[in-house]
């Protein structure tokens, strides 16, 4: 469990008051198990399919399930942040369509009507533009959010249209079919970023890594972080402690949009082509990893860990049933039910943990009415 | 009083040995208390002694740990309110639970709607019926108007009506009038009187001792689980009830203070804010005070006097409107509440769930919460840095608590109030700001809090705190400023002031209550 939301009270050697009437604590194997819960159902599953499936457990196999899993976990770990925040970023699929047209209509060639001329932009550069639209989706639904105090479901809901919109207008409606560049024009290599590998591992995977690690230490151990959670906690408190509440709920989109034009990007280079209807319906399968990982939809608490874990679960359990060929009308059915559950487990793990609590509050209270009165 | 007592002063309701305790703490210590009809029973007592628990398991809310209840004589369990209400006990709670986003007429018949056929609400006669009330009440609102259109008052008397509605044969108060002017309040006291001549039995909680005298006929004061005195209407008086409220507790605070004052270190003058829920009242009207370096003042005044108001203004959470403050010598000029922590000026907030604490977080991250630029290195937070900090903090305003990574859900309230105001202090103020600091929190831990702030203001911090409790006002302070209507009314020096001169202040109690001794 992430440190910045462990909840445990573990007894520690410089523990500045001595607590001689601390409640005994029953290590039960219950919560034990309640804690990993996500983590033991990955094990199952792989488990279970790997028992099913003999082609399941070999290694092209792991590693295209992973790779398509680096996919939701990249826009998963963006929605973290704008769930630990209380928000939700609905816009998130629309913004991989999106980010994946301008991609591919700067490959293709940009028209300058103004100019009469045709641009072919080098990679870098469209990489670049590409982040940046993603971006500026991101930073209108800080806007929304921040400045004109729309809900963050109306506002991302409203963006999620607009898109949308946008990549059909850009694309006229159709795909962009050949991504790969040509030499004489000096634009090759976007097929690298979804299409290549690094010792052996496509690159998806290594920026699902990155992003991850980045994540992990931001939250962790940067400000920033702190006040992603304070925020998501208690937004009045947060405030009245001097936490940047407005600056927080900004950054939180731009790093969400961000997230998902990185993976517009990904998609689409290993696709060699750009639709504009890339994307559908994934900003539900985000929220999913993020909801399976233990996040609150609330705010305040959740972990990178937990979002990687139900990003592999949601990933796992398609292709495994794919695999098995399980039809998809029972893989959605599935999928489902395992949300579901997901969270009735969490509701039980936090009753549990409220109880706790709460009898140390009260075992808390009676020993300071005992206690003799503090000197001045 | 009148003479028409149908079945006068016989007892409805009985409560028998009574204990709740919640964990270990026990709240009620095996209380015997007699609700009689036709009459009202007034209750006194601090915060904390009890009352509101009583009140809780006579309407259904909690069930008592043991003891029993009885009604007629005869043994009742009460599971819910809707049991209560079957029973006809009718509660009308301190805080509104009215949903603002229905109308009147709906409010008042909200779960107990009158069904025309077994399936359509019957809204002509409910509407009949609810204007009957309010007429009853003396107010002239269209039942089908909008809970959230009326004034705070005006809400108060709908949800009086609501327990009206219910026909009630045990009515309970909870601060009925905290929210109502002085003409609604001899509106609901005629009421009150008619509803007693009925036969109905009232219980009136009030912490306005002058009004609740007006209107009773028995008195009955808690103090710490116990229910320490009862006295009937005409041998009792304000001295009586204050005497029996505060027993022993009020000495157990007064910290040692020091008298020698530094710089000022705030400064105000002419301060205007306006009511945040009706921007055209002011909630501060043109108030000027200094506060100096190791000085406490204490801002004594009743509920609405506009002491939250100012400092939460102060704090930078509302503006300014009017009038200029100085921190060590620096004017605001409408910072952020972040620039204003790093000049020196931080607030405890009233209500520590609400403003003070992130539930989700732990006591550690909590601590540093404030003051974490400071253990920032280059990008990110140094581990040791902030560990050491909030060891160092925590163990100065001595938290009891397993360690820096406990949840903060598991402490006491007094122990969470430790660690917002250790987090106060960790950001190295000048001047701290504190609303209520012993708002919740129970005696032994109200002595720490006090203990503290002295300390702090000993070391040189200039503190400013509100508070509604007389013992505090005069037992941890150097000055007392007294608020009124957003002003300020009167300052005394503790040694110089008894209760009751800041009662008379303060609005809370006439001069002639005070010392007519026998009671109209």
């Amino acid at each position: 469990m992430n440190a910045m939301t462990t909840q445990q009270a573990e007894p520690t050697a410089t523990k500045p008051a001595p607590d001689p009437k601390r409640p005994s604590r029953n290590v039960d194997i219950w919560s034990l198990l309640m804690e990993g819960r996500a983590f033991i159902a990955l094990i199952l599953l792989v488990i279970v399919f790997a028992s099913l499936s003999d082609s399941f457990l070999t290694m092209n196999n792991l590693i295209t399930m992973t790779k398509h899993v680096a996919y939701n976990a990249i826009l998963a770990i963006g929605m973290l942040f704008v769930i630990l925040k209380g928000g939700i970023d609905l816009s998130v699929g629309s913004t991989v369509g999106l980010s994946g047209v301008v991609a591919g209509t700067l490959l293709q060639g940009w028209q300058l009507e103004l100019f009469d001329i045709v641009a072919f932009p080098q990679v870098w550069v469209v990489v670049i533009a590409s982040l940046a639209v993603g971006t500026l989706v991101g930073a209108v639904n800080g806007v929304l959010v921040t400045r004109f105090n729309v809900a963050p479901f109306i506002a991302t809901l409203g963006m999620l249209y607009v898109a949308r919109g946008a990549a059909l207008l850009i694309s006229n409606g159709t795909t962009y079919p050949r991504l790969a560049g040509s030499e004489e024009l000096g634009n090759q290599g976007f097929l690298l970023i979804g299409g290549g590998r690094i010792l052996g591992i496509p690159t998806a995977i290594w920026i699902m890594v990155v992003f991850a690690l980045i994540a992990v230490f931001v939250l962790r151990k940067t400000p920033f972080g702190r006040w992603v959670y304070a925020t998501g906690g208690n937004e009045r408190a947060a405030e009245l402690s001097g936490v940047p509440v407005k600056k927080v709920k900004m950054r939180v989109y731009i790093i969400s949009g961000f997230c998902a034009a990185t993976t517009g990007l990904i998609i689409s280079s290993e696709l060699t082509s750009a639709a504009p209807q890339l994307g559908e319906t994934f900003e539900l399968n985000a929220i999913a990893a993020v909801v399976i990982g233990g996040a609150a939809l609330t705010g305040g608490r959740g972990n990178v860990r937990g979002v990687l874990i139900g990003a592999f679960v949601i990933g796992f359990l398609s292709d495994g049933l794919v695999l098995l060929g399980v039809s998809t009308f029972w893989q959605i059915t599935i999928k489902g039910a395992v949300i579901i559950l997901a969270v009735m487990l969490d509701q039980a793990q936090q009753r549990i943990k409220r109880s706790k609590n709460a009898a140390l509050a009260a075992a808390d209270r009676q020993s300071s009415r005992q206690a003799p009165q503090a000197d001045n | 009083m009148s003479d028409a007592a149908i079945e006068r002063d016989a007892v409805v309701m009985r409560a028998r040995q009574i204990t709740k305790t919640y964990g270990a703490t026990r709240a009620l210590k095996g209380v015997d208390f007699e609700i009689r009809s036709g009459a009202v029973t007034a209750l006194f007592g601090e915060n904390g002694a009890g009352k509101s628990t009583l009140m809780k398991i006579l309407s259904g809310v909690e069930t008592p740990t043991s003891g029993i209840l009885e009604l007629d004589g005869r043994e009742i369990q009460l599971a819910s309110t809707v049991d209560a209400a079957e029973h006809g006990i009718a509660i009308i709670h301190q805080e509104l639970s009215l949903c603002p986003n229905l109308s009147i007429r709906d409010n008042i018949y909200m779960g107990r709607e009158l069904v025309r056929g077994g399936i359509v609400v019957d809204e002509r006669t409910e509407n009949v019926r609810t204007r009957e009330l309010m007429a009853r009440l003396e107010e002239q609102l269209d039942p089908r108007t909008l809970v959230a259109d009326l004034r705070l008052g005006q809400q108060q008397v709908v949800e009086i009506a609501r327990a009206l509605a219910g026909d009630a044969r045990v009515l309970i108060m909870d601060e009925p009038t905290s929210a109502l002017s002085g003409n609604e309040v001899e509106v609901l006291f005629r009421l009150i009187r008619e509803l007693t001549d009925s036969g109905v039995a009232i219980v009136y909680i009030s912490h306005h001792l002058e009004e609740a005298l007006e209107i009773a006929d028995h008195a009955v004061v808690f103090r710490d689980g116990e229910l320490v005195a009862t006295g009937e209407r005409d041998a009792i008086d304000i001295a009586w009830v204050i005497s029996n409220m505060v027993g022993r507790s009020a000495d157990d605070l007064s910290p040692d203070l020091r008298d020698d004052f530094g710089e000022i270190a705030l400064s105000l003058r002419n301060v205007t804010v306006a009511d945040p829920s009706n921007p055209t009242r002011l909630a501060v009207d043109d108030l000027s005070l200094d506060v100096r370096a190791g000085e406490i003042v204490c801002l004594y005044g009743l509920m609405g006097a506009g002491r939250t108001e100012l400092l939460e203004a102060l704090a930078g959470r509302a503006p300014i409107q009017r009038g200029t403050v100085t921190v060590g010598g620096r004017e605001l000029r409408g910072e952020s509440i972040a620039d204003r922590i790093r000049m020196g000026l931080a607030l405890v907030p009233e209500d520590r769930q609400r403003d003070g604490l992130v539930q989700t977080m732990s006591v550690g991250e909590n601590s540093s919460l404030a003051s974490l630029s400071a253990y920032v290195l280059g990008f990110w937070i140094g581990d040791r840095r902030e560990r050491d900090a909030v060891e160092k903090g925590i163990a100065d305003v001595r938290v009891k608590t397993s360690g820096p990574s406990a949840s903060i859900t598991s402490l006491s309230g007094g122990n969470q109030q430790k660690v917002v105001i250790g987090k106060v202090l960790m950001t190295e103020p000048d001047v701290i700001l504190l609303d209520e600091p012993s708002r919740g929190i129970d005696v032994g831990a109200k002595g720490e809090i006090f203990a503290l702030m002295a300390r702090e203001a000993r070391r040189g911090l200039a503190v400013l705190f509100a508070t509604s409790e007389v013992s505090e006002a005069l037992g941890v302070s150097n000055r007392v400023v007294v608020m009124s209507k957003g002003r300020i009314v009167r300052q005394f020096e503790p040694k110089n002031a008894t209760r009751e001169d800041l009662m008379i202040a303060s609005g809370e109690a006439t001069e002639e209550e005070l010392t007519g001794s026998a009671h109209r």
